[in-house]
């Protein structure tokens, strides 16, 4: 269970939101929306420790991620806005990488999932020659051979076809009645059934709380 | 956890091997450096074996610098930095993977390229044989401590300069400690101290370097 207590976030001064509380308990998805600069990367890199925040804490199984990265990374699965892809690498070696990285005890056939992601056929060529979207591909296969219960995607769809966004949203449900959690930001509507998952709207703080 | 090492020395190498050119500037460079040097002063042999230990020690020192640019910053662009980050094994034990493929990658070219540049600065042997050791153990000390200046520059737009001016003094007592010991061997007196002294240096940056690397990845990241 991932919980955010009265979360503030502060860049340059300014507040983006304030006092944030959500709960995400396993089976859930949550939706995180809101216009550009409102501070959904901001609050992503903070659910996954990457910043710390002005004021709030984030708390994994009731302990404060902070004081247990350890334990928390082995439970969560991010993907940022820079996919973390190599490009210099293949989109082969570039799974094997995440793989014994992240979820080393999964096994997995790592061509099935190329296949999977629409990549066969691109193994062996360098990640830098291929397409965005591909390049996209490549770091959103890392969900399929994760054994995490909590992904955290930021924008996962940028980029990808309409095609790929529905098997991606398969991906999500299926792992949510497994138990997991997702939260994820998209500027697109998603096309599940309105019953399998929450929304959070961020909104600018009130006009006397803009800065701190 | 010795699999992640790997995992990172490995991708680091394939990559490196991938882009050539990152590999070879810093050695071209430093053969370079020293190249000039004959044809600036002269060939005496004697001046050249008087200042070669402070060249080939300085050029190393500016070769390591030049390489640090590529040590976090292409991964700080793609986001590797950041899933590294991560990554559930303890990020200073992953920051040395990287620290060690980098001085795979610089460190060892400079010492295999040693034996070329003693020839051309007429090295004695014995002289040569302490040089090749101080870079043995001094190399390493350069690798780590740059690393915890690239990891504090890096969400810099112009990091380089801060780079320098933190590394530089650093490194200060590496180069005074290997030139003394290159200068006690020329001379034939015994240089083992000046050697121990640069293996505890190496000893304790490689237990608390990774930390200050860690941490000020953590700082600047955020």
């Amino acid at each position: 269970m991932l919980q955010c207590k009265n979360l503030t976030c502060v860049r340059e001064e300014r507040v983006l939101f304030n006092n944030l509380n959500f709960t995400l308990a396993p089976g859930e998805i949550l939706q995180v929306e809101g216009p550009n600069g409102v501070g959904k990367t901001s609050l992503f890199r903070l659910l996954v420790g990457l910043s710390t925040p002005y004021a709030g804490e984030v708390h994994w199984q009731q302990q404060n991620i902070m004081l247990d990265r350890d334990t928390y990374y082995q439970n969560m699965l991010y993907l940022g806005h820079k996919s973390g892809v190599k490009p210099e690498l293949t989109a082969l070696e570039n799974l094997h990488y995440f793989h014994h990285l992240f979820n080393p005890k999964v096994e997995f056939d790592a061509w099935e999932i190329l296949t999977l992601v629409g990549l066969a056929g691109y193994e062996n060529v360098a990640t830098a020659q291929l397409s965005a979207g591909q390049q996209r591909r490549v770091a959103l296969a890392r969900m399929w051979f994760s054994d995490c219960p909590l992904w955290i995607l930021d924008e996962p769809f940028t980029a990808i076809d309409k095609n790929g966004v529905q098997v991606i949203e398969k991906l999500l449900i299926k792992h949510a009645e497994k138990g997991g959690m997702v939260i994820l930001t998209t500027h697109q509507d998603l096309l599940l059934p309105p019953q399998l998952y929450k929304k959070l709207t961020l909104q600018k703080p009130a006009a006397g709380e803009q800065y701190v | 956890m010795f699999d992640a090492f790997l995992q990172i020395v490995r991708k680091e190498l394939l990559g490196a091997f991938r882009q050539q050119s990152d590999i070879l500037n810093p050695i071209w460079f430093f053969v370079i450096v020293v190249t000039l040097f004959p044809l600036g002063i002269g060939t005496d042999p004697a001046l050249l074996a008087r200042i070669a230990p402070g060249i080939i020690w300085v050029a190393a020192l500016l070769a390591a610098l030049l390489s640090f640019e590529r040590l976090f910053k292409d991964d700080f662009i793609d986001g590797s930095l950041e899933q590294m980050m991560l990554a559930p094994q303890p990020l200073s034990w992953l920051v040395s993977a990287k620290v060690f493929a980098h001085w795979l990658l610089t460190g060892l070219p400079i010492l295999l390229v040693s034996p070329l540049l003693a020839v051309f600065l007429s090295l004695q042997e014995n002289t040569f044989w302490a040089l090749f050791l101080t870079l043995l153990i001094g190399t390493p000390i350069l690798s780590l401590l740059g690393s915890i200046g690239v990891a504090l520059t890096i969400g810099l737009r112009k990091g380089g300069v801060l780079l320098s001016l933190i590394m530089l003094p650093l490194s200060i007592p590496i180069l005074i400690f290997s030139t003394m010991a290159i200068d006690a061997a020329t001379f034939g007196q015994s240089y083992i101290g000046l050697l121990a002294l640069l293996g505890a240096m190496l000893v304790g940056a490689i237990t608390l370097a990774p930390f200050a690397i860690a941490a000020s990845l953590r700082v600047s990241v955020s």
